[in-house]
């Protein structure tokens, strides 16, 4: 059994397909696998065994009446608890949300059900995906699998381990800055931020909409392909979904990096990044050189700029976003209230917790009458110099590689300042802001702990970026490491 | 140019949260601290440049104006803290 949750779910579904397995026998396992570790990894918000299970027994009939299978046929599959699921309770990791059963799915978990994916259960994630550590869920905070006093990074941290502990084979998770890729890089997973518009919005609870994207968790790279295949494409119910072509992104997944250009954008070393993560990556570039690229540092300078344009951006549009939660339509309702705007004060007070408080308070203001040219347009500005250093820099390389993460996994309660904990985003946030794909790939351990090195490419180019990101996995097999548990 | 605790109070009130004197206060902090950080950008030169709302283009997209099913009254009435008759239960907006 131990040797099925091992399975990636390329060679799952090979197997279910060649009929050695069952779809009922692989599900089995991931929920025998949660029975056993989620009490010490806490990943989930709600486990749904029974829903697993009877999805998993529709295919197995499909197979027996000799149907042909879709691509996820019986793959266990956790959803970041942003993400609404029909029937299934939905919370956006927040208190306000604690009893929130949406009556509808969003397109993503419609285009899985099709792809015949099992449901295992909502994974947990910081409040409404704000944080980099879980630590803001409202309800609890996900352990690191690789060890157990350490954050799994944030806010799809519970995505995360879920893949990393095996209680998963693949994941959902959203990236407003960095939300995949951080605590894929501090779990030693997969995780990848499509371009904004490759993949629906639809049904995924708003954080910061002009940087929300929803994206794959895996064990490997061909894992994020394979579920980025069944994902993304263009959505009437989006209009910022784009319209174009879906390639095959398993058949970008060939070792072949011959002649590709790497960029490395000395900026992405300097904030806070430890001489240890900045050596690992180093040694990632070299390895890629090895095998047939070409390097040379770069420069994006400002990039400087992104964390502060970003913390007004986000924020600005969080505190609109958050605006329609106000105890009418859906979620807690406080019991003690005076008047119509008493009622909305009060739910919202005892609902959102702290962090959530404080980005509502900072969007509000910065959009308030007076301030809008000084913080949310200069921020605005900002934001298309660094899409044009990005533009410029594609014209000259074909991907760029930095840290995901500044450091690995840090221990629980450690960062008690919010700045300092925003700062662990400083790597990941620039794509969100540029629109452009990122992937976080292991590329080693620092002291027990694993790296994640983040490859960029320019928009619609998840191929190249899968390509290269393949290539190093092949060569170098960090993921297969696996945390003792 | 540090915010008051009477600005974050009004700021509080537009964004319908009803803070306690002690959470204006960490409010005034958190807030304060963001806005020194973020001073960095007004060293910016952003002359002539446009801001980026999107960082995709996004024009107007349009549809057929046809009716399609929607949810049904249940479904959405389902999640409401009260919903009574077919509606929404919301406390009394006019006085009187």
């Amino acid at each position: 059994m131990s040797e099925l949750i091992d399975l990636t779910a390329h060679e799952a579904r090979e197997r279910i397909a060649g009929g050695q397995i069952s779809a009922r026998e692989l599900t089995e396992a991931a929920l025998a696998r949660i029975q056993v570790v989620e009490e010490r990894v806490r990943a989930f918000l709600t486990v749904t065994p029974e829903l697993a299970l009877s999805q998993a027994e529709a295919l197995d009939a499909r197979r027996a009446q000799g149907e042909a299978l879709p691509s996820l046929a019986g793959i266990p599959v956790a959803i970041k608890d942003n993400i609404c699921t029909t029937g299934v309770t939905t919370t956006a990791g927040s208190k306000i949300l604690y009893n929130f059963v949406p009556p509808y799915d969003a397109t993503v978990v419609t285009r899985l059900r099709r792809a015949g994916a099992v449901f295992v259960g909502k994974a947990n994630c910081d409040e409404f995906a704000m944080g980099s550590s879980t630590e803001n869920s409202g309800f609890h905070t996900t352990r690191n699998p690789w060890d157990l006093e350490r954050v799994p990074g944030g806010s799809s941290g519970g995505s995360a381990a879920a893949v990393a502990a095996e209680e998963a084979c693949l994941a959902l998770g959203s990236d407003t800055g960095g939300s995949i890729r951080q605590p894929a890089s501090l779990c030693g997973v997969v995780g990848l931020k499509p371009t904004y518009g490759r993949v629906s919005r639809y049904g995924l609870i708003a954080y910061a909409s002009s940087l929300d994207q929803i994206g794959p968790f895996g064990k490997d790279v061909t894992d994020c392909a394979l579920l980025l295949n069944a994902i993304a494409g263009h959505d009437a119910l989006d209009s910022t979904s784009t319209n174009v072509p879906v390639p095959d992104f398993t058949a970008a997944c060939r070792p072949d990096v011959k002649g590709l250009r790497i960029g490395v954008p000395k900026e992405f070393f300097a904030q806070g990044v430890t001489p240890e993560v900045a050596a690992t990556v180093r040694a990632a570039v070299d390895k890629l050189v090895e095998l047939g690229a070409t390097a040379e540092e770069c420069s994006l300078p400002s990039i400087e700029y992104c964390l502060a344009a970003y913390y007004i951006i986000a924020p600005a549009e969080a505190s609109s976003n958050l605006a329609r939660f106000d105890g009418v339509r859906y979620g807690l309702r406080s019991s003690e209230w005076v008047g119509h705007i008493g009622l909305m004060e009060r739910t919202r007070d005892e609902g959102f917790g702290p962090e959530v408080k404080q980005r509502i308070m900072i969007g509000t203001y910065v959009l308030s009458a007076g301030y809008y040219d000084a913080y949310y347009k200069r921020a605005q500005q900002v934001r298309t110099l660094i899409r044009r250093d990005f533009e410029r820099a594609f014209a000259s390389y074909d991907v760029l590689l930095t840290p995901t993460s500044p450091s690995p996994a840090f221990k629980i309660g450690e960062k008690a300042d919010p700045l300092e904990m925003k700062l662990a985003d400083v790597c990941t946030l620039p794509a969100n802001m540029a629109g452009i794909p990122g992937i976080s790939v292991p590329c080693g351990f620092v002291n027990g702990l694993p790296v994640g090195l983040q490859i960029l490419a320019k928009a619609y180019d998840e191929e190249t970026l899968l390509r290269a990101a393949y290539t190093y996995e092949q060569a170098t097999g960090w993921h297969k490491q696996r945390p003792a548990l | 140019m540090a915010l008051t605790r009477e600005e974050v109070r009004k700021v509080a009130l537009l964004a319908r949260l009803e803070l306690t004197d002690e959470e204006l206060d960490q409010q005034a902090k958190h807030i304060n601290d963001l806005l020194k950080h973020v001073e960095i950008l007004q060293g910016v030169d952003v002359t002539g440049i446009e801001p980026t709302s999107h960082s995709i283009p996004v024009y107007n997209v349009f549809r057929e104006d046809r009716t399609r099913p929607c949810l049904p009254r249940e479904a959405v009435l389902a999640n409401a803290p009260e919903a009574r008759e077919g509606l929404f239960v919301v406390p009394r907006i006019v006085e009187g």
